[in-house]
Formats: structure tokens, sequence, C-alpha cells
């Protein structure tokens, strides 16, 4: 099963120069560090439109934008983040860690590795520059809903053929991440003793060539639909737009997951570092993680209980949701049974991981709520849905992903980071997302609509609060650039093991700055004593 | 692109698994249709579209069922689309006709359809047409306008809570593709 592959590479630390490093780059270290870089562009790039839409939400009123443009800076400030740094990043970790933590020299496809990362530039150039075109940006929301999708001027056909290149991208990474996984495991890594990173990712690229391609299908009916004379969400032909939904939702919902899983791994590997215990219960970890996967594609009208649905209907996506509950509830209790009794120390990963563990949990609870078919229809197109997504989504991926990137950022540049700037950017980053997101659940269950860029008057006090913690979080990210631009530039150096903490992967086990060329030998694990059990 | 040969096994089958998720999702679309027609939902399936050469009539007096006529267009300068009359008292069991009124503003011939909705969703087959408008496309001169007939019978099997069904059309302009595939 795994096999050492040692193809390839017999000129050890030898980098290629220039530009042509970068564009051509098939080492899995140089184009993690692109990704990880694109996924950094974007979250400052769909943060500066979440900037404006609080800004415009400051106060009643229209201030700042027109309507449409409003809608436009909602609608790509999802895709940014969701497809442009969300995504991104896991790839990037996924092609930094994965190859170091299984002991392969490289990911299985280096080739294809360069073509996932260079496909995204064009892809978000295409999204955006849709901004410059008659009737402007895409606004009809980043679900794409018809008709009103099918009511966008010419940025509509910039918007589908940009999905389909993200899409691309992300089922090339997806195929590579699971054949790095699968076939190159150093000897004697068996799967239940692969690091819990590499397997939430190998769920999560399943999930992904299992639901982008649907995505896919349904963005190219839309354009099918707008173009050529097809029907598939037109009445008028027969078609039925409520059709899109369950396609689009039946991508969406996994597509949650995709955003998340990662975030589960990485924690799991922080959490028992700094706690100097083994996790807590890493089969049920694993079994907890396929679980989800499996049920995330059986719950996807949970998004839309009142377009209308047999009760039938209704009460299966209802119980079939709150049936997530428990693997995910299986994680949050092993989290915390591996903290139980073990000697924690608060670095500034751990400090990302815990606020992952409260601030994730609330979300997931918000989602239980929103998951109640009967009181969905209150919650249905309000704040409340919004403070939930981004409960899940800003202390929960997002805030996993800085917690591994100040794990492994010293492994990556051989250099300590200023753990003093760190914990700045962690307390004020924790608490401002609680100010900017907190507010937003009274908001939602006031009955404030989303997507609207004016509001009643009684919502203005809690969307002020909201509005300033969402700039007091906006320009602390800027500290983590500080951060990690430091730690590249120089500092301390790092050890081997870069923490005092007990961490069982074999990424510690290589110098650090990790050479260019690592594990051209791979290490044989036969025998090794299983760390996880 | 070339897999190194050890990977190539793995990456046909994941590649297929890609497409055949490709497909699945148009798949989808006629997988969707059965199943609205399964559960008896997606109220175009039931009541719609049964054209029945005979009813046999055998109404219901004792009982009065309220029917609300709704039209709804994409386009309001483009055509004039209401129901001749918006309610109309009905016994179950007795056939009617009702109907509704277009005039066609769009400046050129064209051909346009009606799509049905029926509220509430759950009693759809409970509503009959022996005929209607919607059934097929409509021709439009320029400025045309015209009364088009429903005629129409609701079930003495009604469940006895109904007392008002809401019958509503949406009024398109047909794409001349999608005309002509019709």
């Amino acid at each position: 099963m795994a096999h050492a592959d040692t193809h390839d590479h017999h000129d050890h630390d030898h980098k290629p120069t220039g530009i042509g490093r970068w564009l051509f780059a098939t080492n899995h270290k140089d184009i993690g560090t692109m990704y990880l870089l694109f996924a950094l562009m974007m979250f400052f790039l769909g943060g500066a439109m979440a900037l404006g839409i609080r800004l415009e939400l400051f106060k009643p009123g229209m201030q700042w934008f027109d309507p449409a443009f409003y809608n436009s800076l909602v609608t790509n400030h999802a895709l940014i983040m969701i497809f442009g740094a969300v995504m991104p990043a896991w790839v990037g970790l996924a092609n930094w860690m994965i190859p170091l933590q299984v002991g392969a020299p490289d990911m299985a496809l280096p080739r294809m590795n360069n073509y996932s990362f260079w496909i995204l530039p064009f892809a978000f150039t295409l999204l955006l520059s849709s901004f410059f075109t008659a009737g402007g940006g895409p606004a009809g929301g980043w679900t794409l809903y018809p008709p009103l999708s099918l009511q966008a001027g010419d940025s509509f056909p910039l918007t589908i053929f940009a999905i389909h290149m993200m899409g691309i991208s992300s089922i090339m990474g997806a195929i590579n991440v699971i054949v790095t996984i699968m076939n190159m495991r150093a000897p004697g890594m068996t799967l239940l003793k692969l690091p819990l990173f590499c397997w939430t990712w190998l769920i999560t690229a399943y999930l992904l060539i299992a639901v982008m391609p649907v995505l896919a299908g349904a963005v190219t009916m839309l354009l099918t639909d707008h173009y050529f004379g097809t029907s598939f969400f037109n009445p008028a032909g027969g078609g039925d737009p409520v059709m899109f939904q369950h396609i689009f939702w039946f991508f969406g919902h996994p597509e949650v997951y995709i955003l998340i899983l990662p975030a589960f791994g990485i924690v799991s590997e922080i959490i028992p570092a700094f706690s100097r215990k083994p996790l807590f219960g890493y089969d049920a970890m694993v079994y907890a993680s396929a679980s989800i996967a499996f049920l995330s594609f059986i719950v996807w009208a949970h998004h839309m209980f009142t377009v209308g649905m047999p009760l039938a209907g209704q009460m299966f996506f209802m119980m079939s949701t709150m049936l997530i509950a428990i693997p995910t509830g299986v994680k949050v209790f092993n989290w915390t049974a591996t903290m139980w009794k073990g000697s924690i120390t608060f670095e500034p990963p751990m400090l990302f991981a815990l606020a992952f563990l409260f601030l994730f949990t609330i979300g997931g609870f918000s989602g239980l709520m929103l998951a109640i078919a009967p009181a969905d229809f209150q919650y249905q197109d309000t704040y409340f849905v919004v403070a939930h997504f981004h409960y899940v989504l800003v202390p929960g991926a997002v805030f996993a992903i800085m917690a591994g990137v100040y794990y492994w950022l010293p492994k990556w540049t051989g250099h300590m980071y200023s753990m003093s700037l760190a914990k700045w950017h962690f307390w004020l980053s924790t608490v401002s997302v609680n100010v900017l997101f907190f507010p937003q659940h009274f908001l939602g269950l006031a009955g404030m609509p989303r997507r609207i860029p004016d509001y009643s008057t009684q919502f203005t006090d809690w969307n002020m609060v909201s509005s300033v913690g969402g700039f007091v979080f906006g320009f602390s990210q800027l500290l983590f650039v500080v951060v990690v631009w430091q730690c590249a530039r120089g500092g301390a150096k790092a050890t081997d093991k870069v923490w005092d903490g007990q961490m069982t992967g074999l990424e510690w086990t290589v110098a650090s700055p990790a050479p260019y060329h690592s594990f051209t030998d791979a290490p044989d694990l036969t025998g090794v004593a299983d760390t996880h059990h | 692109m070339p897999a190194p040969r050890g990977h190539r096994g793995l990456v046909a089958r994941l590649l297929l698994f890609t497409a055949g998720s490709f497909a699945f999702g148009f798949a989808l679309v006629p997988l969707y249709s059965v199943l609205c027609k399964v559960w008896d939902t997606g109220n175009r399936w039931y009541g719609t579209q049964t054209a029945q050469a005979s009813v046999i009539e055998q109404p219901d007096v004792d009982r009065v069922v309220t029917i609300e006529f709704v039209g709804n267009v994409a386009h309001q300068e483009d055509w004039e689309f209401a129901p001749t009359a918006t309610t109309m008292k009905v016994h179950p069991g007795k056939l009617y006709e009702a109907t509704f009124h277009a005039k066609n503003l769009t400046g050129h011939a064209v051909v346009a359809q009606a799509v049905p909705s029926i509220a509430p969703q759950t009693i759809a087959r409970y509503f009959k047409k022996t005929q209607c408008f919607c059934f097929e496309p409509q021709k439009f001169a320029i400025a045309e306008s015209r009364e088009m007939p429903i005629r129409f019978i609701v079930d003495r099997d009604l469940p006895p809570d109904i007392d008002r069904i809401t019958l509503s059309y949406s009024f398109f302009d047909l794409p001349q593709a999608a005309a002509s595939n019709r």
C-alpha cells in the first residue's frame, strides 16, 4: 500500500531562481506558499468589501453606495471569502503539510498542482473584472438563485466562468490530496496512524470531487437558460426555479463541511500538542468526520424550508440535520476531554484553537435552532442566519487557519515570531469578532432582513455595535500580516520541534525551516509505536 | 497531464468519479420531476394538466368552496393579464367555466404560455381541469386581446377543512427556442 516514492529529487536544496520558480513551481512548499499568500490577499479584498457593507449599515438610510453596488459587494464578499480565501488557504496548508505529515517528498501530481494554483488568479480576475461591465458586478447573492441571477448584466457569464475555473482548480487540488495520501504515505503509516489534518483533508477532498461538479452543472444550466434557450429553471418552458435551489444546496451543504472539516483536523492536532496529552478518541474523531461528511449529503433542503415542501420532507431534513449534532458533539466532547487534566499552555496556536472550540460551538448551536423547520420560517433570510454562518466561518474556519499558520509558521520560516504581537492579534480578533457578529443574532431575531442596504431605525444600535466590531476586527488582521512578515524576515531561530509541547507529526522531525526537498528518503514507521492510541 | 506511473490508476478512478458527479448534477433534473410526482408536490403535476374528455357531474350542493383567481406577469408593461372575476363560489362535483383576460402590449406578435400554481399545494389533485388556456402556448397578434377560458371541476373528495382554493397563473412570453421545443 504505502510505498516510498523517491523519484526525481536527486538535487537536494537546489531551488529554481527568479520568477520562474513561482510560475513553473512544482515544489509543494512553493505552491503552498503561493496558495496561502493568494488566500491572504483575497481575505483582505473580501474583508474590504465586508467593511464597505458594515460602513453602509452603520446607520439607517443610504449613505455610501447605491443599492445595486451594495448587493454586488454582498455577493462578491461571499464568493471571494469562500472560493478565494478559505478554500485556497486550506489547499495551501494541505500542500505545505500533507507531504510533511505523511513522509512524502512532494505532492503526488506536482504539475497538476501548479495548474490548480495558477487557474485561481485568472478566475478571480474574471470575477472582479465584472465590476467594470455594464450593470456592475454580480449582485444576486452568491447562491445565484434564478430568476434574479439571470437578470444580471454582462457580469453574468464572467461570474459563471469564474466559478467554473474555481471549481476546476479545487477539483484538481482535491485529486492531488487524495492521491498523495492514498499512495505516498511512508512505509508503516497505516490509515489509522494518519495525523487528523490529513484525515479530515482526505474526507474534504472526496466531498470536493463529489459536489464541485454538481455546482459546475448547476451554473452551466444557468448559462444555457440565459443564452441557449433551455428551460431548466424557466417556468415558461416547463422548468422550475425551485429546482435550482435543490441542485445548488446539494452542492452547498457539503461545501460548508469542505470549509470546516480541515479546521477540525487542525484543532485536533493543536489541542493535544499544547495539552501535552494524546488526542482523546482518535478513532472516534475519524469516524465522526466521516459521518459528518456522509450526513452533509442528505440535509440540503434545510436551507430552503420556506420554498414549500411536503411535511414529510420538512421532517426528514429537520431530523437529518439534527443528527449532525451527534458526531459534532463527539468532536467537541473529545477536544474538551483531551484538555482534561492536561498540562495546558496558551501559545498563540492554542489560543486560536480554544477560541475555535468555544465560538464554533456557538455557531453550531444557532445552526440547530435554524434546523427546526417551524422556527426557521421566522429566521429565514434574517441576520440570524448571517450571524450563524459567520460564527462557523470566521471564528470557525478562519480562526482554525490562523491557528494552523501560527502552529506551523516557524517550521516554514525557521524563525519564531513575536508571541506578544500574535497574542495581541488573538485578543483583538476574538473580542471584536464577538462584538461584530453576536449582535447580529439579536437583529435577526428582531426581524432585520439580510442583503438589504437600509433598515428600520429600531435596528440602529446593534448595527452600530456590529460595525464597530467589524472595523476593529478588520484592522486587527493587519497585525497578522506584521507577525508573518517579521517571521519571514528573521527572528529567533526555531528548533526542529519548534514548540515545547507534545507533537507527534512527522513534520516535527525535519529541520526548521523545512528543507526545500524533504523526505526524499521515506521515513520507515513500520513497528514504530502508534502515537495516537 | 502525465501522472507518475504509479498514480495513474487512482487518478483515472478519481477523474471518473468527478465526471460521474457532473453527470449526477444533470440527473437531478429528471429526478426532481419524478420525486415531485411521487411526493405529490410541485403542483404543476396534479390538477394542472389534467384534460379529461368527460366528467360526471354530481354536485354537492350543500358545500360551497371559494375559488380565487390570480394573474401574474413578469413585466407589467408587456401584458394586461388578469382574471375576469377574482372569486367564484362553487359546489364540488360541478363543472364551471372562468375566464382570464390577456392583451399583448409587447408591440409585436408573440407566443405566450400560462403556468399554473394552486394553493394550498396539498389539494392540487382535487382540482381538475377539463379545458385550460394553460394547456398550450397562446399566439397573440400585435395588441390582440382576448378572453381565455378554463373549465374545471372540484372533486367531491376535497378534504372537508378546505373552503378556499387559490388558482394563480403566471403568464410568460415564450422564448423562441423554448417555443420550438414544445
